[in-house]
């Protein structure tokens, strides 16, 4: 479309003064100009182009009619565990790829439609509306505070304390049975967190194997989750329990450790620690054989095993606390008490 | 009847939409509601529609949030999974995972409306964070707006918990260690920290009841919060007008664009159309939270590089980089390492929060405020903002201290590290360089003010000096570029009058002028230039 193909009177008016550009004037040069003139657009004044965009407008909404077909037909066909190699993203579910997009298509093609239209076909004249002071102006202010006064006048709250003051107390005190009801949520914590299910006795079963331990089973430089024996994934406690008692079991030359006591609390180099993080209670299960470091995947608190498990690095405040365990009579490892201290995370009462 | 016999001698009867509206008109009211909004001017700039964006991922939030709660069982009753995802049929699962995984696998669609349901979340957060900034450097929160401002700024704070509340539904192993991280989180408060833990779960973490707790306040507490402030945000939109730029015909007094019917009507309404759209595209073609990968909660088990939504990667930073203080005394443990983020989390919040009411402060200026300031007009709130901004990216790089690390193969001690004194350092360097910009930029306006624009064109004069040649502004340019108010610094004045008696400052007081001499003194502002500095360098001796 050039610009000949353009009927002469749909042409916008000459440019008049204030539609050139406007020359410094002489008293201000920052003054507002006002709002500079309309400028038409090609849709304004060639019907031929205005017709070009009803059209464009009418295809997006048909392309949107046939998206939704285009839904419902790979909801009816597509089966939904095929999976299909797309590129560059991969194999992936092909109903919800199909679907995805045909709804997608069906939404965007609605709303380039309308925005097309709107920029395109609709006014584009700027409009200046008036703006009017939030605050009220003052004889309303006037006459809100006298209604006020009056009002309060005839509740007499000022005059009749009692009353007042009654009031306030009975609106203050009613809110406490909504607390009071909030108090069944949880019981109250006692020593719970200081007690996991280890105790005297118990045998280390390792967790994959379903199996109790013996020291044969725990190769230097290996890595062993357990947990105590009788606990089943299938028992009703079994997350509350499994993320107290949770232990991961390294085996470390005697020589190796550092700690008096980690020593003693071992059994033939094999020395169980609490799995749970000290920081805020995720399981540790990342183990540098060669340090003897363990790191806790979510905040990297990094604890040295061959030294009473001791925070090296990371935003943990405290050791692991160590399981002391040996050996029973036939052969297999085994739990000599509970935890000396609260396992996981510190808390007020942990002392 | 009188009013009606006209129309009714003519054509019998009104048109059906006509009659419809009359007769919603005598009960409703909608005629005057009509006559003063259906034509109600909006400015237009793209920055207006990111409030658009968050308004529409709100709406496709409810949904298909709506849609999720017909298939979703929130219960932590162990079962066995025999759905038709094999890799982990047999193994123990919650009811909530279990029925998570049904709505990927075995209904139809159900996995794109997951999918929409989280990107839009994400999408609304940080269009939420966006909108947020572009309010903040633009000063659209001055008077009337503080409310408003306080409005979106709740709506944040509640779509992040909503947010964290919903990801923690379907009870998988990443979002079991989030809640697990939360629970040792709330167990850091001193004295009340174990009685809260054990309300909030039932007991003993993670107990069998926190799902069905989150899942309530997930899907009907919070959002019934946010709908109502939602409400309230645009009720008061609507109530204060839009805010616009300066600029040729642009005054405080009115507002300039588009009415309502039928441009804004159709872009907004098509607006909303796009977003759904692309939303649901994104959701087609990019998975997102793939739960049955990360497989159900344990808690001994855990997966490395675990990952909160992003919204809440700066809470993340804070704990990670923290130091594991820990104060025993008396039989009690202060937990500082953990309890210090926790207070700081909401703190990190709030400094933007109240920073419109301290502004003013300083200020002092009581008056409405419509048009929008440039950031660079504003270097003191700008370089604040910037700087909120580098420290809440600070800690969101602690919060991925660990993929910084894996994928960029650096020491993830020299990260923790660079956070640790970065949380102090970063923001005021940023806050210093940022202010140094917008100074520069305004020197800039101001040349281009006084001496024109440059116009690449090298003129040779007769004796042979090249020059180029500057090319005189408009004057809607003109107008734009000087159309800002500078303010000058709060003065206290004389503390001794005539008589020698000594006058007593109030500490707030002093406080406040050295804050406004720091906002708006001379260090912090270029003085526009003045209708008599451009006539002496435009008329005579001509200019270059």
């Amino acid at each position: 479309m050039s610009s000949q193909d353009i009927p002469e009177e749909n042409l916008p008016a000459e440019q008049d003064a204030h539609g050139a550009v406007s020359v410094a004037d002489d008293k201000d040069p920052f003054a507002d100009p006002g709002l500079p003139p309309h400028e038409h657009r090609i849709q304004d004044i060639d019907e031929r182009a205005a017709k070009r965009s009803e059209r464009t407008v009418a295809m997006l909404f048909t392309v949107s009619m046939l998206a939704t077909v285009g839904f419902i037909a790979s909801y009816v066909g597509i089966p939904h565990d095929k999976a299909i190699y797309v590129f560059p993203i991969g194999h992936i579910n092909a109903l919800n790829f199909a679907l995805g997009l045909t709804l997608g298509l069906a939404l965007f093609s609605i709303g380039a439609g309308a925005v097309h239209w709107a920029r395109t076909l609709m006014s584009d004249e700027e409009i200046a509306d008036e703006r009017h002071p939030i605050e009220a102006p003052p004889e309303v202010k006037a006459k809100v505070m006298a209604d006020f006064k009056q009002g309060a006048k005839e509740s007499a709250l000022g005059r009749r304390k009692l009353i007042r003051n009654t009031m306030f107390g009975a609106l203050a005190l009613f809110p406490l049975s909504g607390v009071m009801l909030l108090r069944d949520l949880g019981p109250l914590p006692g020593t719970k967190l200081r007690h996991t299910l280890w105790s005297k006795g118990k045998l280390l079963v390792n967790m994959n194997t379903n199996e109790p331990l013996r020291p044969a089973d725990v190769a230097v430089g290996s890595l062993t989750f357990a947990k105590p024996e009788g606990l089943e994934e299938h028992d009703e406690n079994f997350q509350t329990e499994i993320a107290k008692a949770a232990l991961m079991i390294v085996r470390l030359q005697p020589a190796n450790i550092k700690d008096k006591r980690e020593l003693e609390w071992s059994h033939e180099g094999i020395v169980a620690y609490s799995k749970i993080c000290t920081h805020v209670g995720c399981p540790i299960s990342l183990y540098e054989q060669q340090t003897h470091h363990v790191l806790c995947p979510c905040h990297q608190s990094t604890f040295d095993l061959s030294d009473g498990a001791r925070v090296i690095f990371g935003p943990a405040g405290h050791a692991l606390p160590q399981l002391r365990i040996g050996v029973n009579d036939e052969g297999y490892l085994e739990a000599l008490g509970d935890f000396e201290e609260p396992v996981g995370p510190a808390f007020w009462e942990r002392g | 009847m009188s009013t009606n016999t006209s129309t009714e001698a003519r054509r019998g009867k009104a048109p059906a939409g006509e009659r419809v509206a009359d007769w919603a008109d005598g009960r409703l009211g909608i005629y005057s509601l009509a006559k003063t909004n259906m034509r109600k001017i909006f400015p237009d700039h793209w920055s207006f529609m990111l409030g658009e964006v968050c308004m529409y991922s709100f709406i496709i939030l409810i949904l298909t949030g709506v849609y999720l709660t017909l298939f979703f069982h929130p219960s932590m009753n162990e079962v066995e999974y025999h759905g038709s995802y094999i890799p982990l049929q047999g193994q123990m699962m919650s009811e909530a995972f279990n029925s998570t995984l049904h709505i990927s696998f075995d209904v139809r669609g159900g996995l794109l409306i997951r999918q929409i349901h989280h990107w839009a979340a994400l999408i609304f957060l940080a269009g939420m964070f966006v909108h947020m900034m572009r309010v903040f450097f633009t000063g659209a929160f001055r008077k009337p707006r503080e409310v408003n401002w306080l409005f979106g700024f709740l709506l944040l704070v509640l779509g992040m918990f909503t947010g964290f509340t919903g990801y923690s539904l379907p009870d998988d192993l990443l979002s079991g260690t989030g809640v697990r991280f939360m629970e040792g989180a709330i167990l850091s408060v001193p004295i009340v920290g174990t009685y809260l833990s054990m309300f909030l779960f039932g007991g003993e973490f993670p107990g069998g009841d926190f799902v069905a707790r989150f899942y309530s306040v997930h899907i009907l507490l919070l959002p019934g919060i946010m709908l109502g402030l939602m409400v309230g945000h645009l009720i008061l939109v609507f109530y204060h007008k839009h805010t616009q730029f300066a600029g040729p015909g642009k005054t405080n007094n009115n507002v300039v664009g588009m009415p309502l019917l039928p441009v804004y009507m159709a872009k907004a309404g098509g607006f909303f159309f796009l977003v759904f759209g692309v939303i649901t595209a994104i959701a087609a073609i990019a998975s997102i939270n793939p739960i049955w990968s990360m497989g159900p909660y344990r808690p001994d088990q855990v997966s490395t590089g675990a990952q909160p939504d992003w919204y809440m990667g700066f809470s993340e930073g804070l704990i990670r980089t923290m130091p594991g203080w820990e104060i025993n005394l008396w039989g009690h443990t202060l937990v500082l390492g953990v309890f210090i983020p926790l207070v700081i989390f909401p703190l990190v919040l709030v400094a933007i929060a109240v920073y419109p009411f301290i502004e003013s402060w300083v200020t002092g200026d009581k008056r409405e405020h419509h048009i929008l300031d440039r950031p660079r007009n504003a270097p003191t709130r700008t370089a604040f903002g910037a700087a909120w901004i580098s420290w809440y990216f600070v800690l969101m790089i602690g919060g991925g201290n660990d993929l910084w690390a894996t994928h960029f193969h650096l020491s993830i001690n020299a990260i923790t590290w660079f956070v640790r004194v970065g949380f102090f350092v970063v923001p005021v360097l940023v806050f210093i360089a940022t202010k140094r910009i917008c100074l520069g930029l305004q020197r800039r306006d101001r040349d281009k003010v006084l001496h024109g624009r440059e116009s690449g064109i090298i003129k040779r004069l007769p004796h042979g000096e090249f020059i180029e040649v500057h090319e005189p502004l408009s004057q809607d340019a003109l107008h734009t570029l000087t159309a800002h108010e500078q303010y000058k610094p709060v003065e206290i004045g004389p503390t001794v009058d005539e008589n020698g008696v000594e006058r007593k400052v109030k500490g707030t007081e002093k406080l406040r002028a050295k804050l406004s001499e720091a906002y708006y003194g001379e260090e912090s502002q270029i003085p526009k230039p003045t209708v008599e500095e451009y006539k002496e360098i435009t008329s005579g001796h001509g200019h270059h």
